[in-house]
């Protein structure tokens, strides 16, 4: 590493820093229905979506009736997206003439989306028509992360609420957060790629004869707009196959930042909506630290593990790298990707080094809280805090109370299923796979390499981050179902205990705090949030990872590769 | 009760005895289902005895299996120990109370007579004669005459107290006896439901059910437990596709597997868990209390704000007359004859302060009062004023009023008289001083007032700085007027008062508390604090109170020492931090035990030219070998459980600090000694396996 990569890695981080507070606060603004520059032109926009659709976002819901809306909004875009990609050779816009998907890939693409996961068995741009692409994926690209912000809303307010059933309308959450900040952002910054180089175009792929006079296909399309709600939505799902390493989508070192930023900007900023929301800034900061001090850390051992001498005294590993981009930005990108279950790739991940691999999967496997997904990486962190706080509250000698809201049975039960339910995946998933030889086939290494292939698979599924570790070929009916089945219970195993969490909180009373009350806003906690959160992850895994990334690393020392 | 010496000893030897052949019988699997925990366990040791037999009937036994079962069945066995342990102890005290319930003779009236009954066979609204060594048969009210009677065995308070009908110490219990006069006493509990037999069941733990926190906690451990036993489910498949591709053969067998996931579920917690409670409970009983549940205990431990009267908990009990300051026109030494003479049949502390305060300043004794026929006027709450009339031969011939300085003032107005100024002035001072002034009128004038100082309990506003630490607000109530109650609040260092306070008031401000989400905690023992009793969240019943007040309260002070209330939030903050503690001592000893298992079963994949596997460099415990690395984990998360029962019966240490030091405090022994202490426990015990040659 020279002095640019760390005066590159400094400036990422306090931007994003910087970025936080400012995107934070006018997302705040937007869900609280205060007033800000150019809104009225908004307001417009969202009025108009609840005329045509005939909603009526006056309508407060309790939260079954909150979570009933999630459920059937869901189950409606998952249904909608399977029947186009299936029927895709009926319908228009098939310029390539592409046939009909096949049902498994189709219901695993389309869980897949609709659950901001954007795991790809498939390559976008021999697979799918640009009517798929647009009015399918890029639809869900954007409700999948507006799915993520209302949930969080609702436990925001579960949080804040005193003593009422009320949790908010779906619908408005809904559209506010498209209209208002998905909408905005993306525009803003696919005009941004555009300036790069990035290819925006209705044009059907360009044939063309090459120097040498050889004939080849050169695809392109609306790629801008899907490349800036990719990142910005951690949905992840790239228009070709091999994601951001592609120059199409990525072309230079400039947008290759940008969208880096791009990837952490909402979930990070989302720790300071919710501070303004709950009205204690503090508490967002202590969130976005335990976020942020857990990033940096695996991505400096990241850092190390590839900078490091290693056994075949070279002092880095290019091998899988994109030349473009050099090694610290594919580490700075690869740990970025998995911590917010983002799932875009500028680099093979199978390619890191065992312990920067190991890093990767287990900024996924704890449960995508380190950022996460838009609202869904601080929900997920807010279980972790409803189970710190109950450990730690007890040790204080009191029953336990997370923001004035006493935590009990109920709450930790809830917690307890939306911590289980992806580890469930996990483990369970990747123990049958590695039963079942046929499955065994599509592994591209064998060892431990090929067993941290599939742990990999379905650590991104359960977490719902969609990046691959290459090497796998998931494109088998086996791996299609299996996967898909996983994204669902990664997503809403966690949505349906949070939103029950959320329901619990809102009719507490909300005790005042004193100084008996555990502070859950100081440094402290900070710390005991991280031992918490790395204590359940590293015993659940440690015995898989054992078997996969350590074993490697260890082998790697006596000069083993994969 | 005479249980307090017995308690300084955690291991009796009777109790150990019981207890050990208590934690045989607790194999009962409908005992073990009710802990999922240790259940696991159980379930564990079950399969690996069923593996020895299968193993013994083949002929090829092996010793370290045999080890591993038997190391599986005492961590079971040790968890039952520790619960039948707690058990025991209570159960001791529930013994020594159960002595009084020997069978007695009653002497019910039935049509006017007397009849001899079995107390047993005595109902709900019967009347029974108590006189002189009686034993009172169940627990009742007083409905006619004085009696004092020896609560001892229940109390353990020596002296005797006094029992009579109508007002506040008009409750007596089964098993007490008289000592003096006779009462009639109507029975106000049924067969085997009466307050003695409640304490027995409530002491035996007989009646636990989880409290609210303890069923949370054992959701958590549940939901950790089930969390190592998808991990080590899993492993086995892992296992076994590792060993297919690396060509290594591992030999993961089920003993291997058992012995894993018993190490790394919350046995420590699981195991302790309702010994901690019952605990708990135990440790307010040997300090006098009962508490009617496990709830109550719990909640203590949450309390926000104590309500205290002052009278008693704050002060000194009484207040002493110590002045008096006679109005203008008249001597000292009448008002001090004419307090007195109003005193004379008023046996108050208070009224006899007085009469003590007139001998002694001007050496007036009681007059002959024989020719007048007195006539007393009570003091009550709404008046707040007593006082006497001497009639002679039917004529009013004197008439004598003393009470708070308003209400005389209102009642000498009202019959046209004039309030001395200073008088009204002197009544301000001295409440300004923290002292009650107490206005005496004769003949529906003003003469003076007495001075009546309250003295504040030495150590008292230490133990409110503490709860101030600990962030309990405490609230005095008095019926003084707000300027003698905020002298008074000011001494004793409480953070808010209620003065001139009705008993509503308690209600009301409980239901405000309550309302802004607060816990509040109160003491009392008159019926009418029966409402406010209920109404808190823990109320404290004086054992000497009325039989309403004890039914409404959720704790029983045998004792009635209201400054207790300060220990029960202790105990209840006592138990929570117990249970906090080793929750995070058992997750954090899980990581020295995948140091020492994990690289012994895995030592040898990948091994192909090298004598060990490339995961043997994760033994940095420097185990002996695989056989005594999981050994050595087995036998040091049992011992654990036997270790740490005396920190479980008598909680972690207990101070009154705010809630960021005691949590950095509790972190640093539990949470770090939680990862320290295994490595070294694990290594020593593997020294000593293979200096045994166990393996």
């Amino acid at each position: 590493m020279d002095m640019y990569d760390f005066i590159q890695i400094a400036l990422y981080l306090l931007l994003l820093v910087a970025l936080v507070p400012l995107l934070g606060g006018y997302m705040a603004r937007v869900f609280e229905g205060e007033s800000f520059f150019g809104k009225p032109g908004f307001t417009a926009l969202e009025k108009s979506i609840y005329r045509v659709a005939r909603i009526n976002n006056k309508v407060p819901m309790n939260w079954k009736e909150y979570t009933f809306s999630v459920m059937v909004f869901n189950a409606m875009g998952i249904l909608f997206l399977f029947l186009i990609q299936v029927f895709q050779n009926d319908l228009p816009m098939n310029l390539e003439g592409l046939s009909g998907v096949s049902i498994p890939l189709a219901f695993n693409t389309a869980v897949s989306f609709v659950t901001n996961t954007n795991w790809q068995s498939y390559s976008g741009e021999i697979t799918l028509s640009p009517l798929v692409q647009t009015l399918g994926l890029t639809v869900q690209n954007f409700v999948s992360a507006a799915t993520g912000m209302a949930v969080l809303l609702v436990l925001i307010r579960g949080i804040r609420n005193k003593t009422t059933q009320e949790v908010g309308n779906f619908w408005e959450d809904l559209t506010r957060s498209v209209v208002y900040i998905l909408l905005p952002l993306s525009l803003v910054f696919a005009l941004f790629l555009v300036t790069q180089g990035v290819v925006q175009t209705f044009l059907p792929n360009l044939p063309i004869a090459t120097l040498e006079g050889v004939h080849q296909v050169i695809p392109r399309g609306m790629i801008a707009s899907q490349e800036a709600i990719k990142q910005l939505g951690t949905n992840g799902g790239g228009y070709f196959g091999i994601n951001s390493c592609h120059p199409f989508e990525n072309p230079t070192p400039l947008s290759n930042f940008a969208e880096m930023l791009a990837i952490l900007l909402i979930p990070a900023s989302l720790t300071y909506t919710f501070g303004k929301m709950t009205g204690n800034l503090r508490q967002g900061w202590v969130l976005f630290a335990a976020m942020f001090v857990m990033f940096v850390t695996g991505l400096a051992i990241m850092l190390y593990a590839e900078y490091s001498v290693n056994a075949f005294g070279a002092t880095s590993l290019m091998e899988g790298k994109e030349m473009r981009f050099g090694i610290t930005n594919s580490i700075l990108w690869s740990s970025a990707t998995t911590c917010a279950s983002n799932g875009s790739v500028n680099a093979m991940i199978s390619s890191l080094s065992p312990l920067s691999g190991m890093v990767s999967m287990l900024n996924m496997m704890l449960g995508e809280i380190i950022f996460g997904g838009v609202g869904a990486g601080l929900y997920g962190m807010l279980v972790f805090v409803i189970l710190t706080v109950f450990i730690s509250g007890l040790m204080v000698g009191r029953t336990p109370e997370f923001m004035g809201k006493k935590i009990e049975a109920f709450e930790i039960k809830m917690a307890i299923i939306a911590v289980l339910a992806p580890n469930f995946v996990i483990l369970v998933f990747s123990a049958i796979t590695v039963m079942y030889p046929p499955a065994l086939t599509s592994l591209g290494n064998t060892g431990a390499h090929g067993f941290s292939e599939i742990l990999y698979a379905f650590s991104s599924a359960a977490g719902n981050n969609g990046s691959a570790f290459a090497g796998l070929n998931a494109n088998t009916d086996f791996f299609n179902w299996m996967l898909g089945t996983g994204i669902l219970i990664g997503r809403f195993g966690v949505i349906l205990p949070v939103l029950a969490i959320s329901g619990s909180l809102s009719v507490k009373k909300k005790t005042p705090p004193s100084s008996g009350t555990l502070s859950t806003d100081n440094g402290l906690f900070v710390f005991l949030l991280i031992a918490v959160v790395i204590t359940v992850g590293a015993l659940t895994f440690f015995p898989a990872l054992s078997l996969g990334p350590i074993i490697e690393h260890l082998q790697m020392l006596t000069g083993k590769t994969f | 009760m005479s249980t307090k010496n017995k308690h300084n000893k955690l291991f009796q030897k009777q109790i150990v005895l019981n207890a050990l052949k208590e934690s045989l019988i607790k194999l009962n699997p409908m005992v073990q289902i009710k802990n999922p925990v240790m259940f696991i366990v159980f379930v564990g040791s079950i399969l690996v005895s069923l593996l020895l037999i299968e193993e013994g009937l083949n002929g090829h036994f092996s010793r370290f299996t045999l080890q591993i079962g038997i190391w599986l069945w005492f961590t079971t066995l040790f968890a039952n120990f520790a619960e039948a342990l707690a058990e025991g102890r209570g159960k001791a005290q529930a013994e020594s109370l159960k002595k009084l319930k020997t069978k007695t003779f009653a002497r019910k009236i039935v049509d006017g007579g007397e009849v001899q009954v079995l107390s047993t066979e005595l109902k709900m609204g019967d009347r029974v004669i108590c006189e002189v060594d009686d034993t009172i048969p169940s627990d009742g009210e007083v409905v006619e005459g004085i009696a004092t009677v020896d609560e001892s065995a229940i109390t353990g308070e020596s002296a005797p107290v006094i029992r009579e009908s109508g007002g506040d110490r008009s409750a007596v219990t089964g098993g007490t006896k008289v000592l003096s006069d006779r009462i009639v006493v109507e029975i106000t509990s049924e067969v085997g439901k009466s307050f003695l037999d409640k304490m027995i069941a409530l002491v035996e733990g007989a009646k636990r059910k989880k409290t609210p926190n303890e069923l949370a906690l054992t959701i958590l451990l549940s939901g950790l437990t089930i969390i190592f036993l998808l991990a080590v489910a899993t492993l086995y498949s892992f296992a076994t596709y590792s060993e297919a591709v690396s060509g290594s053969n591992l030999n993961i067998d089920l003993p291997i597997l058992v012995a894993l996931l018993v190490c790394l579920i919350p046995t420590t917690i699981g195991g302790l868990l309702s010994a901690i409670g019952i605990s708990g409970m135990d440790r307010l009983v040997s300090k006098n209390i009962i508490a009617k549940s496990g709830k109550a205990v719990e909640a203590a431990g949450d309390i926000d704000v104590l309500l205290l009267d002052k009278t008693g908990t704050i002060t000194l009990g009484n207040r002493m007359a110590s002045d008096f300051v006679a109005a203008n026109s008249i001597t000292q030494e009448h008002l001090a004859e004419v307090s007195q003479l109003a005193s004379l049949s008023d046996d108050t502390p208070e009224g006899r302060s007085i009469v003590i305060l007139a001998k002694e300043k001007f050496n007036i004794r009681g007059r002959d009062l024989a020719k007048f026929r007195i006539e007393n006027i009570p003091f009550t709450a709404q008046t707040r004023i007593s006082g006497i009339d001497l009639y002679e031969n039917d004529i009013l011939v004197k008439s004598i009023r003393k009470g708070a300085s308003e209400s005389v003032k209102k009642y000498v107005l009202s019959l046209g008289n004039p309030m001395p100024e200073e008088i009204d002035k002197a009544a301000i001072n001295t409440a300004k001083e923290g002292s009650t002034p107490l206005t005496v009128a004769e003949d529906g004038k003003i003469i003076g007032l007495i001075v009546l100082k309250d003295i504040v309990k030495g150590g008292i506003r230490e133990r409110f700085a503490q709860m101030r630490k600990m962030g309990i607000k405490t609230v005095m109530i008095t019926g003084d007027n707000a300027l003698t109650a905020a002298a008074i609040a000011a001494e004793a260092g409480v953070d808010d008062f209620i003065a001139e306070a009705k008993p509503e008031d308690k209600l009301r401000r409980i239901r405000q508390e309550q309302s802004e989400g607060r816990l509040v905690a109160m003491v009392g023992d008159g019926t009418n604090d029966a409402p406010a009793l209920a109404q808190a969240d823990v109320g404290v019943a004086m054992n000497t109170g009325t039989q309403a007040a004890r039914e409404a309260g959720n704790m029983v002070d045998l004792d009635s020492n209201p400054t207790k209330l300060i220990e029960v939030v202790e105990t209840g903050k006592q138990l929570l931090m117990t249970r906090g503690a080793l929750t995070t001592f058992s997750i954090a000893n899980d990581i020295a035990k995948y140091f020492a298992v994990i690289p012994a079963i895995f030592a040898g994949l990948y091994a192909f030219n090298m004598q060990q596997g490339p995961l043997s460099a994760l033994n940095i415990m420097h185990l002996q070998s695989p056989e005594s690395a999981i050994l050595s984990s087995i036998i040091f998360n049992a011992l654990i459980i036997v270790g740490l029962i005396p920190l479980a019966l008598k909680g972690v240490k207990y101070r009154p600090l705010g809630a960021s030091s005691i949590l950095s405090r509790n972190l640093l022994v539990y949470g770090l000694g939680g990862v320290v202490v295994p490595f070294l426990g694990i290594k020593a015990i593997d020294l000593i396996i293979n200096f045994l040659h166990l393996v």
